[in-house]
């Protein structure tokens, strides 16, 4: 029996006519221990899939269950990095920890709670920052504090929505070699969203793409059967890593081509025209808009 | 015009001395019964320069009226920040009483102390010598309590998803929820209501306070009005204005600490 699995998952947004199917049938079977990464364009719906392996999100038909057991909300079991840390602001680092140490271990003692989160503060070396408030952090700094927020949760499952997309490439290589560092320390089970094949490939043990939405649906399993440690620079090089790559992308791509479509819409165009000094002013004051919104009409070429 | 080396201090005195000019001018015109600037000062020296004298009842320095105007406010405040809070989390929790509640309190917002003072009077009719006391405060919570409660509300439905996301993945009780994610990340827009129903407050506490004859600012104005003391209607205006503005500028300070949260 798998340890999380998803079967038969369907999800969509809003009612009747403005109705969008985002998620259709999602199976999903994950060993413990395991670490699987879901590559998908943006928009395609991990979001809302990793919403409703935390259990924020209920599916509209399905199950989700962990252990063997269904899953009816979100609990700590389940941790999720969220895409934008999502970090209380008037909390400081040390604090934010501690607001899920005191939650989930409400039984140990203060001084146990207190050195609990100080391991996990030491954990992504934030230990400098830790009386710091978040918006002191840099963007890579609030994610590891995020990070050490959910793992200090022990949660069964590390769910990782988009962690390290809204980084500069060089924070993300260090985060990526950290996340890995955490899940070899705990034996973690985790799942990572990521919208860069490349970032699946060298962190995962098996990648499934998520195919453009809408009605998106998990692909096949790409077993990356690279050995560990894996050198980001070493990879480039290696032919099974460019095999993955080749077949994840041109899965991508393909799920895309299937989807092509034209889409006429109004769109109101910013109001970035030049003044008209032709137009006579008033002395006292602008007596009309010199500028004008702009309606047109077009037609654009939509993947979704 | 351009900045220039201390424009922060010359230029409101330039525009101080132009209103003291209109001021001396219609008092010499148009307007005979004004008091000019000069006569003003003359006869409300005393009232500036003891600000605490206590001569009589209605004859107290200026300062004197002022603190029993605030301490009635500032217990009227109370009240409405108490109820206001409260409502205002309600409103923007619930869709339901929104619903309920929202068309009334859209009636209600625009009266008038005016229009409230009596009823508050007759509401307190049997307690015989604190009426007029609690009639003021019952005005005062009423009319100040509305931006309190509206921007709490606002405050309250702004709180972004991703914040009660982190409270539901660590399945904090409804209690912490509201303590620890709901309050804090309202607390800007609660603030910004205080401060404007503090500006509402002391603009009541004036008409109440005429009208039920309290010492106080209010009272003195509405007394020497009576009295034909012309003089000392403007050295109330003057006051009055000055403590709003400074009350205004306090909550600022307060208000913009917790804006960076
Ligand atoms: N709460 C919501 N209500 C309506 N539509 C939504 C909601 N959340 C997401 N969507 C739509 O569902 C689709 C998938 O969104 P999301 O799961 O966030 O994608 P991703 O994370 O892959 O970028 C998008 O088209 C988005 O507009
Ligand atoms: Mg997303």
């Amino acid at each position: 029996m798998p340890y999380l699995e998803l079967k038969s998952v369907s999800k969509g947004y809003g009612s009747d006519g403005a109705r969008t199917e985002v998620l259709r049938d999602v199976n999903l079977a994950i060993e413990q221990g395991e670490f699987v990464a879901i590559v998908g364009y943006s928009g395609a719906g991990k979001t809302t899939l990793m919403s409703i392996l935390a259990g924020l999100i209920r599916p509209d038909t399905g199950s989700v269950t962990l252990e063997g057991r269904e899953m009816s909300g979100p609990g700590p079991d389940r941790g999720l990095v969220f895409q934008n840390y999502s970090l209380l602001p008037w909390l400081t680092v040390a604090e934010n920890i501690r607001l899920a140490v005191d939650q989930v271990f409400p039984k140990k003692s203060e001084a146990e709670r207190a050195a609990h989160a100080t391991e996990f503060i030491e954990m992504v070396n934030l230990t400098p920052a830790r009386d710091k408030l978040p918006r002191e952090l840099s963007g890579g700094m609030r994610q590891r504090v995020s990070v050490a927020r959910t793992m200090s949760m022990n949660p069964k499952v590390l769910l990782c929505d988009e962690p390290l997309s809204a980084l500069d490439a060089l924070t993300r290589a260090n985060l990526q070699d950290e996340i890995t560092r955490i899940r070899t320390l705990h034996r973690q089970t985790v799942v990572l969203v990521t919208n860069d094949p490349d970032e699946a490939i060298l962190l995962a043990d098996r990648v499934i793409p998520l195919t453009a939405g809408p009605n998106a649906t998990l692909g096949r399993s790409f077993i990356v059967d690279l050995p560990h440690p894996r050198d980001r620079k070493a990879l480039n090089h290696n032919l099974r890593f460019r095999e993955l790559r080749r077949e994840i992308s041109e899965f991508l791509l393909q799920s895309r081509q299937d989807r092509h479509a034209t889409l006429t819409r109004k769109l109101t165009l910013p109001d970035i025209e030049p003044e008209d000094l032709a137009i006579p002013r008033s002395r006292l004051g602008r007596t009309r808009p010199l500028r004008a919104h702009e309606l047109k009409e077009a037609t654009v070429e939509v993947t979704s | 015009m351009k900045p220039f080396k201390l424009d922060w201090l010359i230029l409101p005195l330039l525009g101080i001395a132009v209103v003291l000019l209109a001021w001396q001018l219609s008092s010499k015109t148009w307007a005979k019964e004004l008091p000019s600037p000069s006569k003003t000062w003359d006869a409300s020296k005393d009232y500036v320069l003891k600000p605490f004298e206590k001569r009589g009842e209605m004859d107290q320095g200026i300062l004197r009226f002022t603190w029993y105007s605030l301490v009635l406010v500032a217990k009227g405040y109370a009240i409405a920040l108490i109820v206001g809070t409260p409502i205002g989390f309600f409103l923007g929790l619930s869709k339901a009483f929104t619903k309920t509640f929202d068309p009334i309190i859209q009636v209600l917002r625009p009266v008038s102390p005016l229009a409230w003072l009596p009823l508050g009077l007759v509401l307190f009719l049997g307690a015989g010598k604190q009426a007029s006391e609690l009639g003021a405060l019952f005005t005062i919570a009423i009319c100040a309590m509305w931006p309190t409660v509206l921007n709490t509300a606002v405050g309250v439905r702004a709180v972004p998803q991703d914040y009660l996301n982190v409270a539901k993945v660590l399945q904090l009780s409804r209690w912490k929820t509201l303590t620890k994610v709901l309050i804090p990340a309202t607390l800007p827009y609660m603030f910004t209501g205080f401060r404007l129903s503090l500006g509402i407050a002391w603009l009541v506490i004036v008409a109440a306070e005429m009208l039920t004859g309290r010492p106080g600012v209010g009272g003195f104005l509405w007394q020497e009005y009576n009295a034909l003391l012309y003089e000392h209607i403007i050295l109330c205006i003057i006051t009055i204005g000055v403590v709003g503005f400074v009350l205004d500028r306090l909550m600022s300070l307060v208000e913009s600490r917790f804006k960076t949260a």
